[in-house]
């Protein structure tokens, strides 16, 4: 017999009490554990899909919804903008590299966007299977897409009109898959990549009905040709003062900085985050003091025990250590139990995304942070257990002898 | 072997007791007799190192206890003194057998699987050893009790009011244990208790007799055998 076994069979000789005590503190950790796997996965995710783009530019209004329909694809874009501003732009002395992004078509709930390798190449993304696309009407799939719709090398889809799903099929222009993405962890995941000539070839086609358009109608088509976006990086950081203004003033497009829109973005979302965490902490300072009334009550009925083990000549720290060791077993079985729930929360959470078509989050991921649960979990047992264990190290002996 | 030299006991806030001084050799027994709250119940825990003297020198199985300090105390206690309590104090979490373990765990000790069975064979409770303490009568859990006291054959056994809430004849019985078990580990008895049956029942025992007067509790020794 030792200290560690001794003080599980006292833990668990009042089962009520250690089985609501250990809830307790698993909820607090648990929702804690959520809070830090989701915030660091969000915030992971965000930074690797802002990773190198330096400036958003697209048709105007909401500067937040450029960058989340274009940088994230989780808003509908603003508008278009004609092609031959954005290869203005692409000439432009500030301007390292941009990339054009069409958007108006998905499959299944997942967007089509028209673009040019760039695209892939900027987020370093490889191919599991297949090639880039080498002419129109042939596609990419992210590998969330190739996951949830079954699409591989070789088949053939038609998109329909609209990003949510359930729009008009365009059942005369589908496209071809030429390859899969490997996942990346990024936003591609979740995309069908096309050459941008294809988003242009099933509008112009749609518009057009069934006779075929002659020279003049095409070329007037091609002339007001569009893309929905362009992301941009800078040859030199100086851009950052003067390239927005100059887009913002001198033509008809608005630029969207992406650092500064999601500082914004995440001040908003950042007090739910708060709040989620606050809630964890008082959870976990619910259970604290919890676990600091079990203790004291377990110190006053087991004071009789406690006296006893004094009097078999038990020293007075063996008597502490007996109920800190009680904490400790409370706080690793909570910490266990609350990582697991936390993970949990996190994977359920990450299954509703992933069927929103969102953000990806993935509950069986271990973060860094999250060794602070335990080391929260036994910080505050012991703290709870610090008074009952002094209590139970001065137990007036002699006094208990006297008792009838 | 158990002496008392000048022995007072004087507790926070001035009420003191005087103690008459004892004598008794290695396997006697001594009966503390007196009205409750006379001071023997203080007297044991004196015996026992868990209170120490204001004044006067006890010598307990030859170890005199002002000199020793807190951790070498609570050591020697483990190891010379068997407390029989009026209040038993078994564990309502562990088993019989796991009560018994206790005294080897307050003393730092591996369990001795074989001397619990033995010494609860002895007492006849050695079926009860997987129960709760929930589960024993009165006399049973006395039993056990009592085994827990002899278990690591202690030079002194100090027992509170044993016989306090028995009948004749489990008072009878349960003196029968007590000082075979004393006497199977040649254990000095000590007895506090005021019950008339248990002076009659030991004849040959020495007595210390204690009143109380005026706050004061000057103790005696009574008419037995020193």
């Amino acid at each position: 017999m030792n200290t560690v076994v001794l003080s599980w069979r006292y833990l668990w000789a009042r089962p009520l009490a250690a089985g609501l005590n250990l809830l307790l503190m698993t909820l607090g950790l648990g929702s804690i554990t959520f809070v830090l796997l989701a915030s660091h996965q969000l915030d992971r995710a965000f930074e690797r899909d802002l990773a190198g783009i330096d400036v958003v530019v697209g048709a105007k209004g909401s500067p937040m919804q450029l960058i989340l329909a274009g940088v994230f694809h989780i808003d509908v874009p603003p508008g278009n903008i004609p092609l031959a501003d954005v290869q203005a732009l692409a000439k432009h002395p500030q301007v390292a590299q941009l990339i054009p992004l069409s958007l108006g078509d998905s499959f299944r709930g997942f967007r089509i966007v028209g673009t040019t390798p760039a695209y892939i190449t900027h987020y370093q993304a490889t191919l599991a299977q297949g090639a880039i696309w080498a002419a129109p009407m042939q596609a990419v799939v992210g590998a969330q897409v190739a996951a949830a719709t079954g699409l591989k090398a070789g088949d053939r889809f038609e998109g329909s009109h609209g990003l949510g799903g359930g729009g008009d099929a365009h059942g005369h222009t589908p496209y071809t898959v030429a390859g899969v993405l490997a996942p990346c962890g990024c936003v591609l995941d979740r995309l069908i990549l096309t050459a941008t000539e294809s988003v242009w070839k099933v509008h112009e086609d749609m518009h057009s009905g069934d006779t075929p358009l002659d020279k003049e109608e095409r070329e007037a088509l091609e002339a007001e040709r569009e893309v929905t976006m362009a992301l941009i990086r800078y040859t030199t950081p100086l851009a950052a003062v003067t390239f927005p203004r100059y887009v913002n003033s001198s033509t008809g497009m608005q630029s969207a900085a992406p650092a500064v829109e999601i500082t914004r973005l995440l001040g908003m979302v950042g007090v739910g985050t708060r709040v989620l965490q606050g809630f964890g902490a008082v959870l976990l300072l619910t259970a604290a003091m919890g676990v600091f009334i079990a203790l004291w009550s377990a110190v006053r009925e087991r004071r009789a025990d406690l006296a006893m083990l004094r009097m078999l000549g038990a020293p007075p720290w063996k008597v502490g250590a007996l109920l800190l060791c009680e904490a400790l077993w409370l706080a690793l079985l909570a910490s266990a139990l609350g990582l697991l729930a936390g993970h949990g929360l996190t994977a359920v959470a990450g299954w509703f995304l992933q069927a929103d078509k969102s953000v990806v989050v993935d509950g069986w991921q271990w973060v860094p942070r999250e060794v602070w649960v335990p080391v929260a979990a036994v910080g505050v047992a012991l703290l709870a257990a610090l008074l009952p264990a002094i209590s139970a190290y001065r137990v007036d002996v002699a006094r208990l002898l006297n008792a009838r | 072997m158990i002496e008392t030299l000048g022995l007072r006991y004087g507790y926070p806030g001035g009420a003191g007791l005087r103690f008459a001084d004892v004598r008794i050799e290695q396997g006697g027994t001594l009966l503390l007799r007196g009205p409750s709250g006379s001071g023997k119940s203080t007297w044991l825990a004196l015996a026992a190192g868990l209170l120490t003297a204001t004044e006067g020198e006890m010598i307990v199985a030859g170890q005199p206890l002002r000199p020793l300090g807190g951790r070498a105390r609570d050591a020697w206690r483990a190891g010379a003194i068997g407390l029989l309590p009026q209040k038993l104090y078994l564990s309502d979490a562990l088993s019989v057998a796991g009560n018994l373990a206790l005294v080897y765990y307050a003393a730092g000790l591996p369990v001795d699987h074989d001397a619990i069975a033995r010494t609860l064979d002895a007492l006849g409770v050695g079926e009860l050893a997987r129960r709760l303490p929930a589960q024993l009568s009165g006399g049973q859990a006395q039993r056990v009790a009592l085994a827990r006291a002899v278990l690591r054959a202690p030079s002194v056994i100090l027992a509170d009011e044993p016989t306090a809430s028995l009948d004749d004849v489990a008072c009878e019985s349960a003196l029968g244990l007590l000082r075979q078990s004393a006497q199977s580990c040649g254990a000095t008895l000590v007895i506090a208790t005021h019950d008339r049956r248990v002076a009659e029942a030991l004849p040959q025992a020495a007595e210390l007799i204690f009143s109380s007067q005026n706050g004061i509790n000057p103790a005696s020794m009574g008419p037995g055998p020193l």
